[in-house]
């Protein structure tokens, strides 16, 4: 029974963050139009010539969803601490900690997903194999929800602080290093010929690990802010 | 006879006790910075490779140490305010930050220093010198959350927890960028296991310790000032002796 009443909580919060940002619909936008016009930027800082490009794609791509995804975190928390749903929400008698899961879910379905998205197009645009194309998508879809997880803790530690968008990714864009790391890693890796599923697996773990801790990190965090 | 573990942890007895010790810590951090200088350029012999510049470890490798110790006993600190509620350890850990900020820096610097005239080159992009400026960076970001929230009681908490959620992942961190430069190619370089000179090892932990104790001194001079800064409301400073001049 009571199993039952937190997943349908973390639904119900879930739907809510959807339709909500599907009223907005500019505003997930705005991240993947950003995340676009920062990987587009590349070539034409660095030259267009198709061997570099193959080379530098993975990096560039990873480095601008976490950009991308710093962009929208400061939305995560502050629309409902403003007009005060999020302290109602803090008075239900229920679990704190899947709410926050739940709206970490929203964060990702509606900032993410998009990314992973639209990376292979503009893994195209770097000249980037299929193989590799395809452990890319695989990487951005097991490390993207880490990126919301880990900001998550660093948007609710900087709730309704002034200047919070830029102090919330001097916070966060360290703790994602690890992600980076392997996520780029996995398809340099295949690029060179090795097998991607040590770096993969890496990126599991750490999904798992986030998954595990960061909503109760979080709820913890949103205590401190709201009282 | 039952001892009060406590008796220490309220800023109002602690403030006196930090009075005392702070002299204790920062003569003996003077003496040895002497000592282990003197020992670091005038006695210790010319590396057979190095040459001459091989002397700035002496600060280098105490500074590195210290940069990370610091960071984990920050970390602890934060820890036991979380949990505890108590008031002192915040103001320790918010203490301790802007040493071992500095601590940070003065390993990188220092760093680039003996990497130019040894590699070649300011910097590589070697695993330990990323994670020392990421921990730099997991410092900066300490700072900046406490500095930037107005309620002190807010800003120790969230900053404590911050603190906590930096110190688990340290070691992710580190380990995920060992195995990225790794993974990648094999290190250029690495410790050799050639033993010391023996006056090399007494001017390097001489200076580990005068590090320490400078530590100590400093963040015990922190902690007065920021329990002043704090309590200014209270009688008991209004009645402390160099208050009231």
């Amino acid at each position: 029974m009571k199993k039952a009443s937190m997943f349908s909580l973390f639904v119900l919060v879930v739907r809510r963050d959807l339709v909500l940002a599907m009223r907005r619909r500019a505003d997930v936008l705005t991240t993947l139009i950003f995340f676009v016009m920062v990987v587009s930027l590349f070539p034409l800082g660095v030259g267009p010539e198709a061997s570099m490009l193959r080379k530098m794609a993975p990096g560039v791509l990873w480095v601008a969803a976490l950009l991308s995804s710093m962009l929208s975190l400061g939305r995560l928390f502050s629309a409902d601490y403003l007009d005060g749903t999020l302290e109602q929400m803090m008075l239900v008698p229920q679990s704190l900690s899947m709410m926050v899961l739940g709206k970490m879910t929203a964060h990702w379905l509606v900032s993410g997903l998009p990314l992973v998205l639209m990376a292979p197009i503009l893994g195209v645009q770097f000249d980037m194999t299929a193989e590799t194309l395809g452990i890319l998508i695989v990487g951005l879809l097991l490390g993207t929800p880490i990126l919301s997880m880990l900001g998550a803790i660093g948007a609710a530690l900087t709730l309704g602080l002034r200047g919070g968008g830029v102090l919330l990714s001097l916070l966060v864009l360290p703790l994602c290093i690890p992600v980076l790391i392997f996520g780029a890693g996995a398809v340099e890796a295949v690029a060179t010929g090795l097998e991607a599923t040590a770096h993969l697996s890496l990126i599991g773990a750490l999904l798992v690990l986030t998954l595990a801790f960061t909503p109760w990190v979080t709820a913890q965090a949103l205590r401190i802010s709201m009282e | 006879m039952a001892i009060n573990w406590f008796k220490y942890s309220a800023p109002t007895t602690f403030y006196g006790l930090a009075g005392k010790l702070i002299p204790w810590f920062a003569v003996p951090a003077v003496i040895l910075f002497a000592i282990g200088l003197y020992i670091g350029f005038a006695v210790a012999p010319i590396d057979a490779t190095q040459g001459e510049y091989y002397r700035i470890i002496f600060i280098h490798v105490p500074a590195s140490i210290l940069s990370m110790f610091l960071y984990m006993i920050m970390a602890g600190y934060a820890a036991l305010g979380l949990i505890f509620n108590t008031r002192l350890s915040a103001m320790m850990a918010s203490a301790i930050a802007p040493t071992g900020a500095l601590f940070a820096f003065i390993s990188l610097w220092t760093g680039a220093l003996w990497g130019k005239p040894t590699w070649g080159v300011w910097w590589l992009w070697d695993a330990r010198m990323t994670s020392e400026l990421i921990l730099l960076f997991l410092y900066l970001g300490f700072i900046a959350l406490h500095a930037s929230i107005d309620d002190p009681r807010r800003a120790d908490r969230a900053s404590a927890l911050l603190a906590i959620v930096g110190s688990v992942n340290v070691p992710i961190i580190y380990f995920s960028v060992k195995w990225w430069n790794t993974l990648h190619q094999g290190s250029t370089i690495k410790f050799t296991g050639t033993s010391m000179h023996v006056a090399m090892q007494q001017a390097m932990f001489t200076m580990f310790a005068a590090c320490w104790l400078y530590a100590a001194a400093v963040v015990l001079m922190r902690v007065r000032s920021i329990i002043l800064e704090r309590e200014r409301n209270t009688t008991w400073i209004a009645e402390l002796p160099e208050v009231k001049r």
